[in-house]
């Protein structure tokens, strides 16, 4: 058995308590434990995590780059969802 | 880095065989626009097989030699003068690893696998930076591999931060933030030596004397040679020159030699107000070659190493599988 069979692992890291977890990098690992240890050795040797997340690669789905345009269109002509969309008369406060 | 699901190779589709060649010009085109606005490409995007094919020799090559500059720093692990160099000699070798497994989960993205990889280095079809076939004979040589080994690959990887593969750019970035502690650590190494004991002070110039050439070496051949450099431009893969990087190497160097109170051994290094440069003299790219093919002093024995570390390392492997299946049924009788 090699370490092909170790599946693969996205790594998500939270940089300091307040924020989100972001997507560090990726790792093999042949369970969820050593996957966890695994990515504090990997991406957090300079004390760059408070918490990791690691998730398997297979369980992501994705959008596909070849619908990117038509997946995201209905946001694309609505700037009226923009604050700046309104004209507002200059000197009203708190707005 | 992507997932398992953005690592789908993805082709053109069409119903005729017109339609795919007018498909084909089209993800061409957008591939073409997205590296002229120096947007980044990611790995489920359209990219020609030849731009995938040089990423993946490039990154694999990147990979190759952190792992195997592990060991000619690892020598010296267990005789560093005192606890504080041994627990930054430690650090920094485990840096080099880490460095390795950025770079293989990269070009992983590009649909090739570690594996894959690993037994293409151990068999002698991908290949690894020459500057690691030297020895390392004295403990001056760890400070003289920091200095001038890490700050040629910082030289050379700092536009690589703003290569036009996505997930290449982001190891790059990672990378170069941990490298610094590399260089500095080998300069301060360096200047201990330099500044203590005539022979001390002899053996830090003798290092210096070794590694210098062969760091100017680790640029690559001169640009009318270099055949991969053209069409590595045209794709921001890479963003100058070998030589234009090898001079702004020597600019750097020139200074931080004199605060060291070492000299580097070129007879014809000299500023050139003209130019505003260091001349400097002429490499042997005889001596180059001859490493590249094999024959330099620690050739053999590097990967030679690397296969037996695989290869004693594989019980390791086989055990984590096997306590993971066992636990996997486990979990699942215990569902049922």
């Amino acid at each position: 058995m090699t370490t092909s069979d170790w599946p693969l692992w996205e790594v998500f890291v939270r940089s300091r308590r307040g924020l989100s977890h972001t997507h560090a990098g990726s790792l093999h690992a042949p369970d969820a434990e050593l996957a966890l240890r695994n990515a504090r050795d990997l991406y957090t040797r300079r004390g760059e995590g408070v918490s990791i997340w690691v998730v398997p690669s297979a369980a992501v789905t994705a959008s596909s780059p070849d619908e990117k345009d038509p997946f995201f269109e209905p946001a694309a002509d609505k700037p009226y969802r923009h604050p700046t969309f309104y004209e507002i008369p200059e000197g009203v406060k708190h707005l | 880095m992507a997932t398992a699901a953005q690592r789908i190779t993805r082709t053109p589709a069409g119903d005729g065989p017109a339609d795919k060649t007018a498909a084909a010009a089209a993800y061409e085109a957008a591939f073409d626009a997205a590296v002229a606005a120096d947007e980044r490409i990611e790995p489920r995007d359209w990219m020609p097989d030849a731009y995938r094919a040089t990423l993946v020799r490039q990154i694999a090559q990147h990979a190759h030699s952190e792992i195997i500059g592990m060991q000619p720093e690892a020598n010296w692990i267990t005789r560093a003068p005192s606890l504080r160099r041994k627990a930054i000699l430690m650090a920094k070798v485990q840096d080099e690893a880490g460095h390795g497994l950025y770079l293989y989960s990269a070009a992983e993205t590009l649909g090739t696998s570690r594996d894959e990889l690993l037994d293409k280095l151990h068999s002698g079809r991908q290949k690894y930076s020459s500057i690691f076939n030297y020895p390392t004979l004295t403990w001056a040589d760890v400070g003289a591999i920091g200095w001038l080994v890490d700050g040629a690959a910082i030289t050379n990887q700092v536009p690589l931060c703003r290569c036009s593969y996505g997930p290449y750019a982001r190891a790059m970035v990672r990378i170069c933030k941990e490298e610094s502690f590399h260089q500095r650590q080998g300069y301060e190494l360096l200047l201990a030596l330099s500044r203590g004991t005539p022979e001390q002070h002899e053996m830090a110039q003798d290092a210096v004397n070794r590694w210098w050439w062969p760091s100017l070496m680790m640029f690559g051949p001169p640009d009318d040679e270099s055949q991969h450099s053209a069409q590595s431009m045209t794709w921001k893969i890479k963003r100058h020159s070998n030589d234009e990087l090898r001079q702004r190497f020597v600019d750097i160097c020139v200074p931080q030699a004199e605060t060291l109170g070492l000299t580097l051994p070129d007879p014809d290094l000299r500023w050139n107000q003209e130019r505003e440069h260091h001349d400097f003299g002429e490499i042997d790219w005889s001596e180059f070659r001859e490493v590249l093919k094999g024959n330099g002093p620690c050739n053999e024995q590097r990967i030679t190493q690397r296969r037996r570390a695989h290869d004693e390392g594989a019980w390791v492997r086989e055990a984590a599988a096997a306590y993971a299946e066992k636990h996997a049924a486990k979990g699942k009788e215990a569902a049922a």
